[in-house]
């Protein structure tokens, strides 16, 4: 009998980096920007939350605290996206640049920077870069409080995970109220739909789509920062993080469009992720069972296309620069 | 009237010159390879010094020259393969799969085939074997989209995964060599590309294949149909084409293309199949394809200085010891320039006080 719990806690872990990439994408498409760049914003975040929080240990030395090193993370991971992300709505907001290879652009600047800063750390340091144990730990360490944790299978199921996990369903909530609840959500929303029709009602087209990619760039970059410090152990790894961003975008369409389904699509993909190695089956050579997540993408994407909900569509205006003349 | 004018606009630029055109581009690269410079002060080392060596390093002498082509011949004939499905409008992001596929089909005959075939039979079939697997593999997403408008995107990139993920099952399972070793064994000689000056012949398939698309492209009915889909699907239904089958059929050719570059890597550069076959490749050629404005005889001058690029940084990486990702970073840049420009060829900024005159 496998260990059902271990699995979906498993899930919740694997699933958090994408719950950031994904909640960060919607807001930028919900602008009608089609930011292929997740990829690359992930990998920058990672480097750099890395980076920062290595920085940060080095320089408080034993004085760190594990509290200040994470925000340091948060900072300079966002930082990193935010500014990957004005690179990209300047060349298609701006300069009306294709969106399409815009974001592949962004995706090879991305993971290269990515990785130049991660060889950079190791070859100025010698060996892999990482962080003291007990920052380390507090990157991990679960943040609810004891009474919480001890409930007999409740408290592991909900209330054993470490501070990302937690911050990233709040973000979420928040998102989601924003968008349905809000003047500015509704406003952001007309500009993802229909532009012109949002000119026109003297919404700023440029202001919402650069606000919404560059914050949405930043959170997706979070996502990068989280595998790094939680899943791959404060260490840099550039074939483990390659792909999530991909699946991150995927995951957009799988939700519909709509931030709070992230929370359990995230989930679901984080399970497909780990699957090979909680549930080994015999019969299944681990690398075919490797590709199952990509495939169920696949699945997703044609179900979807088939179906064609009128609630579940894309914004109308998604990739599709604006231009005032073109009216 | 008091409406404020406001202090500058953006308007469309109909007629412009080519030779202008050519100077904005010439200017974005040299910004692009200005910017380069701060990051190579990042890393300690002088741009002047850097850019020599790159240089030097990739076109310096006829071993880095050799280098330099058998990086650039998959690039440009993936470049290649991906111009009628970008000028479609079908954004394939999935030629690294394509090319990945290709790879397996003519591994199969290299493998099981070589003692059965005489060397320019099995050369052949493994040519063909790798063009039908990467044309199935860029049809079916094809198939999709036209149907159900499914997203070719995201689609096409999956498909790249799961064809890497076989690959590296193949090398650790039915095809691994020594127990435990997850590698290939080379291919026996009959099922090696012979070489011409010193490269592997793929250079000469390449060549043909540029003339080939640009015939394709610009001078047949296919071609036609591709650029009239291109620009509205609406005029192209109402012209009376066959949507389904201008993009499947397009998208297959694309493929197949894509692997028979796939046949290349593995048959010529590799002379065995890895899950990185493609290393990239598919990726890389999209942004050759783009930055050319998908004309082939641009892509020959584009993938050979990102080839070039490619070359130089690994010999810069060895000469000073800066890391090999910058070239990634220097391309990065000089795409993003070079898309940033367009903007400065299609539109024009009106400022205040012309307007003022020109009323």
């Amino acid at each position: 009998m496998f260990d059902l719990l271990g699995i979906v806690r498993a899930a919740v872990l694997n699933g958090t980096p994408l719950l950031f990439g994904t909640s960060g994408e919607i807001l930028t498409q919900k602008s009608g920007n089609m930011n292929l760049g997740v990829e690359g914003l992930m990998f920058m975040g990672g480097a750099f939350g890395l980076a920062g929080a290595f920085a940060y240990s080095t320089i408080a030395g034993d004085a760190a605290s594990g509290l200040v090193a994470i925000l340091v993370a948060i900072v300079c991971a966002f930082a990193a996206g935010f500014l990957g992300s004005l690179v990209f709505s300047f060349l298609t907001v701006t300069l009306k640049a294709n969106q399409n290879v815009t974001g592949l652009a962004l995706t090879i600047f991305g993971t290269g920077v990515g990785q130049f800063v991660g060889e950079v750390m190791r070859l100025r340091i010698g060996g892999n870069v990482t962080i003291p144990n007990a920052l380390k730990n507090a990157f991990v360490r679960p943040v609810m409080p004891a009474f919480l944790r001890n409930i007999p299978v409740l408290g592991d199921l909900l209330f054993n995970y470490n501070l990302f996990v937690y911050v990233g369903v709040v973000m979420v909530i928040i998102m989601s109220l924003i968008l349905n609840h809000t003047r500015m959500g509704l406003n952001l929303r007309a500009v993802g739909e229909s532009p012109a029709t949002a000119d026109a009602a003297g919404i700023s087209v440029n202001r919402y789509r650069y606000l919404a990619t560059c914050i949405g760039g930043g959170i997706s970059a979070l996502g990068g920062m989280v595998y790094i410090m939680t899943i791959s152990g404060c260490v840099w790894n550039y074939s483990a993080l390659s792909g999530e961003g991909w699946i991150a975008v995927a995951l957009v369409i799988f939700c519909f469009w709509k931030p709070i389904n992230s929370l359990w699509g995230s989930v679901l993909f984080g399970a497909l992720l780990i699957m090979y190695l909680k549930v080994p089956l015999p019969f299944i050579p681990t690398q075919i069972y490797r590709i199952v997540p990509y495939i169920a993408t696949i699945a997703v994407l044609i179900l979807v296309s088939m179906k064609q909900k009128k609630e579940n569509q894309p914004p109308q205006g998604l990739g599709v620069n604006y231009f005032r003349e073109d009216r | 009237m008091e409406e404020k004018v406001p202090f500058v606009r953006v308007t469309r630029r109909q007629d412009f010159k080519k030779s202008n055109v050519w100077m904005i581009r010439i200017l974005a690269f040299v910004i692009a390879l200005v910017l380069g410079c701060f990051v190579f002060l990042l890393c300690g080392v002088s741009p002047i010094q850097a850019y020599a060596e790159i240089v030097k390093g990739a076109f310096g002498k006829m071993t880095g020259i050799r280098q330099t082509a058998k990086i650039m011949i998959p690039l440009l004939g993936t470049a290649l393969a991906l111009a009628p499905c970008f000028k479609m409008k079908y954004w394939n992001i999935g030629a690294e799969g394509q090319i990945t596929m290709g790879a397996i089909g003519a591994a199969f005959f290299a493998i099981n085939f070589h003692d059965k075939l005489p060397g320019a039979v099995l050369l052949v079939v493994m040519a063909l074997a790798g063009m039908i697997l990467g044309g199935l593999w860029s049809a079916v997403p094809a198939f999709f989209k036209s149907k159900w408008g499914t997203n070719e995107t995201l689609f096409t990139l999956m498909l790249n995964y799961i064809a890497i993920g076989i690959v590296a099952w193949l090398q650790g399972g039915p095809w691994e060599g020594k127990e435990g070793s997850q590698i290939v064994p080379n291919f026996a000689s009959n099922a090696i590309l012979p070489k011409i000056g010193g490269i592997y012949c793929g250079w000469i398939i390449v060549l043909a294949l540029v003339f080939f698309m640009y015939f394709y492209m610009n001078r047949t009915k296919h071609g036609y149909e591709i650029a009239v889909l291109g620009d509205s699907e609406n005029t192209a239904r109402y012209a009376g084409m066959d949507v389904t089958k201008v993009i499947v059929r397009t998208a297959l050719i694309s493929g197949a293309i894509s692997g028979l570059v796939g046949f290349m890597l593995a048959s010529g550069a590799n002379q065995t199949i890895y899950s990185g076959i493609a290393a990239n490749n598919g990726f890389t050629a999209i942004t050759v394809a783009w930055l050319s404005q998908l004309n082939p005889f641009a892509m020959v001058l584009i993938s050979a200085l990102l080839a070039g690029l490619s070359k130089g940084s690994s010999s810069l990486k060895t000469a000073m010891g800066v890391p090999g990702s910058i070239s990634d970073i220097i391309t990065g840049i000089i795409l993003l320039c070079l898309l940033g420009c367009e903007f400065f060829i299609n539109y024009r900024l009106v400022f205040r006080h012309k307007e003022e005159k020109d009323v």
